[in-house]
């Protein structure tokens, strides 16, 4: 057994827990405020990072290697990456208006929040201010890995199971809900494209610009078909297509 | 000689003892190794893939050409900084910092080899372990992700904003493969301390065959071949090397998340690549390669085991490794983004799941009498074997010939050549039989004229 999980057992807190904690629970602290403060959704989401991390620590001194882990791993490397994931998607520049829809709502948000913290912070001081702590040394014995383990299969295998089948039943519902498949028949493959490409009534190739394969380089002369057909798709629509009159064609005196 | 292998193991135990001078040196070595891997590194991958090529890479600075990404670290820290407009400077500015510090720690929970003695002081060649240290690694690969995405969201662009979102969901889905894959490993080892792990590929079973004491293998990536090849597929795709290097792909992103960074920010993130892969090759080779053990003609010799040696070993194994990540490199053409996605979850973790499943089954049916055992075994290979045999195969109906495909165009269809249209040969063609032809009679030197 480590000489953390012996100290932690015995209810004592050694120099190095009592110095990470003094660093790291004013920056947990910072964190949380820091996520509500920040007007930038991105930036909020990075202090509660801060937050969990810290917190992910916590349990490792706490002779919580497990669950400190698994903490950092979950929490911080899924679950936020996700929220990150679509607070990235939505836009860099979303923040959250300052414009208060009920008067003093805010005031009273921040009064009352104080309170509720006041009031759970002094109730757990004072409950467990004197408790040390007990049994952790029996349900580390074999291992803090191995105990988790064996409780997690053994005595709550049902509650884990149920919990999964939820957030399974969960994960395929959303996307049950989100997924648009197109049936296998409208999905066109490389074949069929091209079948309906040569298929008749569609010109395969790209289509003649006005003024080629004729005698003039305007616009308004149409192109012809390699049949010698004029084609009404090579002119804009309000020009009528036309063949060029005997005296349109005529030289113009010009060439000598 | 089996009690002096297991004497030089470290256990959990041998850890947390070492006076703070020793850490300071564990920890510096631990560093240092990972900026001298990245400088060499850049340098092997840059040779290498030259060789590969059929060109002689970088050969100018230094023998060899070894000194040249010292000179092009040199020059890109002289650079200018450039801080895009619409950064967002703090954010701008951690991310490459954040990707570093993670690839580096990683480094901490990895044996570089068995107990020494240094200055007088027994302690394992390990900066530190501890009871989840495989947990600590996916704790710092999943964190150096943040890196990636908040350096392209950060810059303010478009490009790499697309490159982090693409990182993310990468990192995140190849992340579930490999953890998946080292689950096997854990079952098998029973521990989750990287040095346990490498202990325990260490006692291979031995098999006395016709009298000849044979030791079976212990590594896992041959016991667990189906966990490692799915592992190091999985690493390529979390360290974003090729052909999974999708979020820096340069003929779609520019270069991806660090499209807007310069001089040593972007210098900090080419580290972390770096760094990175050789963590990763550390990483495999610490789960499934035996760690620092020697292979085995080398083991012939009694002292292969002990001592400063098997660092030597080490190295070399995590230098093929990343040998491999650079033939990867210079061979395969880079994944499509759906086909790299498809590829991660539908078939890694499939594939890992059910490997998982018979693995477990193997296992519990470890302790059963050989009769039972080989029962078991059958039924379930029987089974298998049936549900191969009986599945309804779909037939696949006849294919029409060209012609029936010809004739069975409606009428005004775009208009074919004859089916049995000869094309005549191009000029050229005959110039170079005409030149062969003679060549094949062996008539004599006044034949090449033609």
């Amino acid at each position: 057994m480590t000489t953390q999980t012996v100290l932690a057992a015995a209810g004592g807190v050694s120099g190095g827990e009592e110095v990470t904690f003094w660093i790291l629970a004013p920056l947990a602290l910072l964190g949380a405020i820091g996520m509500i403060a920040a007007r930038n959704a991105v930036h909020s989401a990075l202090w509660l990072v801060l937050t969990m991390l810290c917190l992910g620590v916590f349990y490792v001194l706490q002779a919580g290697p497990f669950i400190g882990m698994v903490q950092i791993i979950v929490y911080t490397g899924a679950i936020m990456m996700l929220f990150l994931f679509v607070l990235m998607l939505v836009g860099r520049d979303a923040s959250d208006s300052l414009i208060e829809t009920l008067r003093g709502q805010r005031v009273a948000a921040v009064v009352l929040g104080l309170g509720f913290a006041g009031l759970v912070g002094g109730g757990l001081y004072r409950g467990l201010g004197g408790v040390s702590a007990v049994g952790l040394e029996q349900a580390n014995a074999e291992g803090n890995v191995q105990g988790i383990a064996r409780l997690l299969f053994t005595k709550y295998v049902f509650a884990f199971e149920l919990t999964s089948a939820l957030l399974i039943t969960a994960a395929v519902g959303a996307m049950v809900l989100a997924h648009i498949e197109r049936r296998r028949e409208d999905k066109m493959d490389q074949i069929a494209t091209m079948k309906a490409r040569f298929a008749p009534g569609n010109y395969p190739g790209p289509k003649p610009g006005p003024g080629v394969f004729a005698t003039s380089s305007s616009v308004a002369t149409p192109a012809r078909l390699p049949d010698g057909r004029l084609t009404e798709r090579s002119i804009p629509e309000i020009l009528p297509a036309r063949e060029l009159t005997a005296e349109e064609t005529t030289l113009k005196g010009t060439d000598r | 000689m089996n009690a002096v292998y297991l004497a030089q193991d470290p256990t959990l135990a041998d850890f947390g003892k070492d006076p703070w001078w020793l850490v300071l040196i564990k920890v510096l070595f631990a560093f240092v190794f990972g900026l001298l891997a990245t400088l060499l590194g850049v340098w092997f991958e840059r040779r290498v893939v030259g060789y590969m090529q059929v060109r002689p890479g970088p050969n100018q600075v230094g023998p060899f050409g070894l000194l040249q990404t010292l000179a092009d670290g040199l020059k890109m820290a002289f650079k200018e900084d450039i801080l895009p407009k619409a950064a967002d400077k703090v954010v701008y500015f951690f991310a490459p910092v954040i990707s570093v510090v993670c690839a580096v720690t990683a480094l901490s929970v990895i044996p570089f080899g068995p107990m020494v003695s240094i200055f007088g002081h027994r302690t394992p060649l390990q900066v530190t372990d501890v009871p989840v240290a495989v947990l600590v690694l996916l704790a710092c690969s999943s964190l150096a992700v943040y890196g990636i995405v908040l350096g392209g969201w950060a810059s303010g662009s478009t490009y790499p904003l697309l490159g982090g979102l693409r990182s993310s969901a990468q990192m995140i889905s190849y992340e579930v493969a490999m953890g998946l894959s080292i689950v096997a490993v854990f079952m098998t080892a029973g521990t989750m301390s990287t040095s346990g792990i490498v202990a325990a590929q260490g006692d291979a079973t031995r098999f006395t065959i016709a009298g000849v004491e044979v030791p079976a293998p212990g590594w896992y990536a041959i016991l667990l071949l189906p966990s490692f090849i799915i592992f190091f597929i999985a690493t390529v795709g979390e360290t974003n090397r090729a052909p999974f290097d999708l979020p820096e792909a340069e003929s779609e992103l520019v270069a991806g998340f660090m499209t807007e960074y310069s001089s040593l920010k972007f210098a900090l993130f080419m580290l972390s690549e770096y760094v990175a892969m050789v963590t990763m090759s550390a990483v495999t080779t610490t789960l499934f390669l035996g760690g620092w053990r020697a292979p085995w003609p080398i083991t012939l010799w009694a002292d292969a085991n002990t001592g400063w040696w098997p660092m030597l070993w080490f190295f070399g194994k995590v230098l093929a490794l990343v040998f491999v990540f650079v033939w990867l490199r210079g061979t395969l053409p880079r994944l499509r983004y759906d086909q790299f996605m498809r590829f991660g979850w539908k078939v890694l973790l499939p594939i890992n799941l059910v490997w998982i499943l018979v693995l477990a089954g193997l296992r519990s049916i470890e302790g059963w009498q050989t009769r039972d055992r080989l029962l078991a075994t059958g039924l379930g290979a029987g089974v298998l074997l049936l549900v191969t045999l009986l599945w309804p195969s779909r037939k696949k109906e006849p294919r029409p010939t060209l012609q029936e495909q010809v004739n069975s165009r409606p009428h005004g269809s775009f208009p074919l050549p004859p089916m049995d249209l000869q094309v005549p040969p191009s000029p050229r063609t005959k110039r170079v039989v005409a030149e062969r032809e003679p060549a094949n009679i062996a008539a004599g030197s006044d034949s090449r004229e033609v």
